[in-house]
């Protein structure tokens, strides 16, 4: 593989495309944000992104984005698990609902989880029996979350799963391996960067998420106001100074986010290729 | 990412018959799981459909047409559909031309190229629409210049335009990616050494591996460019008929107190993003029969 | 290959310009058609259905003295939001916002000229309203004025001071009320206030959102409201809710801007300016009371005088020394809103 001629046609053109693209599209319009949060000064930058509002935000977005991703990684392993390994019926629909939360505006997903479980709603009833609040807490703002990632980790895990070389664990099961051994022991090291690659991916969505959540999370000062909405709130009161220097902390997380799971990602397309 | 699956399904779906006969196990542990499953993706997925679809038809069957064929509406879908093809065909061209690069080749940065690919992805799409009306607006360096020539983008059309195509941008590209990496270059390789241009590879080699791919980047392209609502809503300025997609016209009308027209709106964009994952799945289904053969 | 890359770059950058120019063309037609006019007019929240009547009321009046006709497209949302929309590039001919410091900010960027205020009648601002509680039907928790909102056993709906232009009303509205009850004990009014934000339960962007979540989605026990929105909730379920007005409240005053950078590229101050004198005629002025805004015209004012409280002390946003100070105090960064929260 190591040729130092390109015998491929069409580097030049393809890369200047590329770029092209990605300079008009997200490069420069990125860079505007960065040349205008250098119009201020570094300790302005701390000042504002050190406000306890702001710092709670970030906590808030950190912690139901954490929690909804991680109950994404387990359910999204059993649904992947599920569609590759078994058989049943009305499995073909199963499969092709995954991405729903893609094609679903999430303004739409916004409003229609909030009527389903607000106090008066079915689910928010069901929830109020037991004494729990959904809409309008933590709880709400995770549950839309949960929606928008689903995705992820499915569609990560699956590609991986149906390529897993049946190889081992047929040798584990043949040496008296017990399936759940088996699972824990062989194929979940497998999995594990598939996982952390969806894991990462729904983390960043949901870090960055706004339609939806506005509709469901009540927006109480350090209770439920997420990053995204202190930035509107900044933008609405003129502030774009605040506004630009919190959105630059939430670019970098999702750059570095990104950067990680590309690294993962290459470690795991290793696997897919097969590399045995 | 799904598409590698698509890639080389063959051995894998092999594979796993003799797995069914070998480690199929406990019926109980399966049906618990895809109960499971099918409980999950019911409360998540099915129950917030329902209550679009019900919701929309509270008032009856006329005030649901009433609604959906109300001039506002109506304009909406046509911006949304434009918004959407365009954005279709620019990441096509983007995607299929980054792929190319990335697998194709080896260069210094590859990473960083593939990071910066993907990152509208995980950028909070408050901040996509933020940087267009930085770069754009009235506090941009090149106003003027825009302005000179009657050249309105933020809360214009081409505005809404730009935001749907950013937060799609690698939609395509990296589900045609993974399939490319995957074939390898040797192909090409060859091909180029015997003398074939540039396009007759591109087409008579590589298309038929990413064809199915490709379709389905397409897909999800246009599913995800439909339903874009935060950057959407950060630049369009809500000019009723103007610069409303179908996803603001929902936020309008709900604010309006219309709700069942509200859900009426929203039960259209659900309809289209059910009748594109049933392409997807079409699309997925012929490309793994394609795949066998 | 090239040929066809090119085909395919070449066909890509058509489809943009042709996106780009749509827009650019479409503005054009109408500026150099001088039969045919179209305004923008960027409004907030509660106004949707006030400008939807008043349009039409508008078109007709126009057409009928002038050789032209008249199109009007609204836009809708929070106050803030739309002021700085405006300031950014949205092309507003007018703006007929909650607040006179939302159309300083539109003035501040340069877009419209200093002295609007003066422009038209009464400070520019053809028709008022007030806070007023919108409680469920019978008052269950017995609210019958400020003092009663921070019971433990209260739960407030109010947007978000931070963002809405209405909640900024509420804000102060509650704010007066404790400095007369306190007789301006500073500490005690803002211990009222800590503890009226303590029983709020969801605090909504905008004035639509704190309605919806009240009205629709049945949280909270009293919903701090502008008096039209009340109305409007009391219209569409007469059964469910009632107004309670309580002993002091503010006078709020919505303020209407002609956009003079915007008109005067595209040609249509006449119809612009027009579009905000006719607000001041009578059967505007009784359009605005019919949508449960308080005509500024005393005649009009006296035809509604069995759906308005009239008798209601109002307090005036210069008894706070203006917006500049009240917003300076209250709701910018680190003010006395951000405090609350902080503890």
């Amino acid at each position: 593989m190591k040729k130092k001629v390109r015998i491929i046609p069409g580097f030049g053109l393809s890369m200047g495309v590329t770029l092209t693209l990605l300079g008009l599209i997200v490069l420069i319009p990125l860079a505007s944000l960065i040349v205008f949060t250098a119009k201020m000064s570094f300790s302005d930058i701390i000042e504002v992104i050190t406000r306890p509002r702001v710092v709670a935000s970030f906590r808030v977005s950190l912690l139901t984005a954490l929690i909804a991703s991680l109950v994404n990684a387990v359910m999204g392993v059993v649904l992947a698990w599920v569609l590759v390994r078994y058989d049943f019926p009305l499995k073909r629909l199963l499969d092709g609902m995954i991405e729903l939360p893609f094609a679903l505006p999430t303004a739409v997903a916004g409003i229609s989880l909030t009527s389903l479980y607000a106090d008066s709603g079915f689910m928010g009833k069901l929830f109020g029996k037991f004494g729990i609040k959904v809409a309008y807490t933590r709880f709400g703002i995770i549950i839309a979350l949960i929606f928008i990632g689903i995705p992820f980790v499915v569609r990560a895990v699956q590609p991986v799963l149906e390529k897993l070389d049946p190889l081992y664990e047929e040798a584990a099961g043949i040496l008296g391996a017990s399936r759940t051994k088996i699972f824990w022991k062989i194929i979940l090291p497998e999995l594990r960067p598939a996982i952390f690659t969806g894991f990462g991916l729904a983390f960043g969505r949901c870090l960055g998420e706004y339609g939806s959540v506005v509709f469901i999370a009540g927006n109480q000062p350090f209770e439920t106001e997420i990053t995204p909405l202190i930035i509107m709130s900044e933008l609405q009161e003129y502030d774009y100074s605040s506004a630009t220097a919190i959105a630059l902390v939430m670019l970098a997380a999702a750059f570095l986010i990104l950067f990680l799971v590309n690294l993962i990602q290459i470690h795991n397309s290793k696997i897919l290729k097969g590399g045995h | 990412m799904a598409a590698e699956a698509k890639a080389a399904p063959v051995l894998a779906r092999e594979g796993s018959t003799d797995i069914h006969e070998q480690t199929k196990g406990s019926k109980s542990v399966k049906w618990l799981l895809i109960a499971l499953s099918v409980l999950f993706l019911f409360v998540m997925l099915v129950l917030p459909l329902i209550t679009v679809v019900s919701e929309a038809f509270k008032k009856g069957f006329s005030s649901y047409t009433e609604a959906i064929s109300a001039d506002d509406t109506q304009s909406a879908v046509w911006l949304t559909l434009e918004a959407t093809v365009i954005a279709v065909i620019i990441n096509t061209v983007f995607g299929l031309f980054a792929a190319w690069a990335v697998t194709k080749f080896r260069f210094k940065g590859k990473k960083l190229l593939v990071t910066l690919i993907d990152l509208p992805v995980t950028v909070s799409p408050i901040i996509a629409g933020l940087i267009y009306v930085l770069t754009f607006g009235r506090q941009s360096a090149i106003y003027p210049f825009l302005e000179a020539h009657d050249l309105r983008v933020v809360y214009a059309v081409p505005g809404i335009i730009l935001a749907t195509v950013f937060v799609t941008f690698p939609f395509i590209s990296r589900e045609v990616l993974p399939v490319l990496e995957a074939q390898g270059t040797d192909e090409e390789e060859a091909a180029a050494m015997m003398g074939a241009k540039g396009l007759t590879i591109f087409r008579k080699i590589t298309l038929p591996h990413i064809k199915w791919a490709l379709l389905y980047g397409i897909v999800l392209c246009a599913a995800r460019a439909m339903g874009e609502f935060g950057a959407v809503s950060v630049l369009s300025g809500h000019l009723r008929g103007q610069t409303v997609t179908l996803p603001l016209q929902v936020e309008i009308l709900f604010g309006d107190n219309k709700y069942v027209p509200a859900f009426a709106v929203s039960s259209i964009l659900v309809v289209l993003a059910v009748i594109l994952l049933i392409l997807r799945s079409i699309v997925e289904y012929i490309g793994k029969r394609k795949g066998q053969r | 290959m090239k040929k066809n890359i090119f085909k395919l770059t070449a066909f890509t950058l058509a489809a943009a310009t042709a996106a780009l120019s749509f827009t650019a063309c479409g503005k054009d037609s109408s500026a150099k058609d001088s039969k045919s006019y179209s305004i923008v007019n960027v409004s907030y929240d509660p106004t949707r259905e006030l400008y939807v009547a008043y349009n039409e009321a508008f078109k007709a009046h126009w057409e009928s003295e002038h050789d032209s006709t008249v199109e009007i497209t609204q836009s809708h949302g929070g106050s803030g939001k739309q002021a700085l929309e405006v300031a950014n590039g949205n092309p507003a001919d007018v703006v007929t916002l909650a607040l006179e410091y939302d159309v300083k900010a539109v003035e501040d960027a340069g877009l419209i000229e200093p002295g609007w205020i003066d422009e038209f009648p009464l400070d520019s601002s053809p028709y008022t309203s007030t806070i007023v509680f919108l409680v469920r039907k019978g008052n269950p928790k017995n609210i019958q004025d400020w003092g009663d909102l921070v019971r433990d056993d209260v739960g407030i709906i109010t947007p978000n001071p931070k963002t809405s232009g209405g909640a900024r009303w509420n804000h102060l509205a509650a704010w007066a009320w404790a400095q007369r009850e306190y007789d301006n004990d500073e500490t005690k009014v803002l211990d009222y206030i800590k503890k009226l934000y303590a029983n709020v339960l969801v605090l909504d962007s905008g004035a639509r959102g704190a309605t919806n979540s009240f009205v629709e989605n049945k949280q909270g026990d009293v919903l701090l409201a502008w008096e039209n929105e009340a109305f409007l909730s009391l219209q569409e379920y007469p059964d469910e809710y009632e107004i309670v007005t309580p002993s002091i409240s503010i006078l709020a005053q919505p303020s209407v801007a002609v956009v003079d950078s915007v008109v005067d590229k595209n040609g249509t101050r006449e119809v612009a300016t027009e579009y905000l004198n006719y607000l001041y005629s009578e059967e505007a002025q009784r359009i605005a009371g019919e949508n449960f805004y308080r005509p500024s015209n005393e005649t009009v004012l006296a035809e509604f005088s069995d759906v308005f409280d009239l008798d209601l002390d109002l307090v005036t946003i210069d008894d706070f020394g203006g917006w500049d100070e009240a917003f300076e105090k209250h709701f910018a960064d680190g003010g006395l809103f951000d405090q609350i929260y902080e503890q």
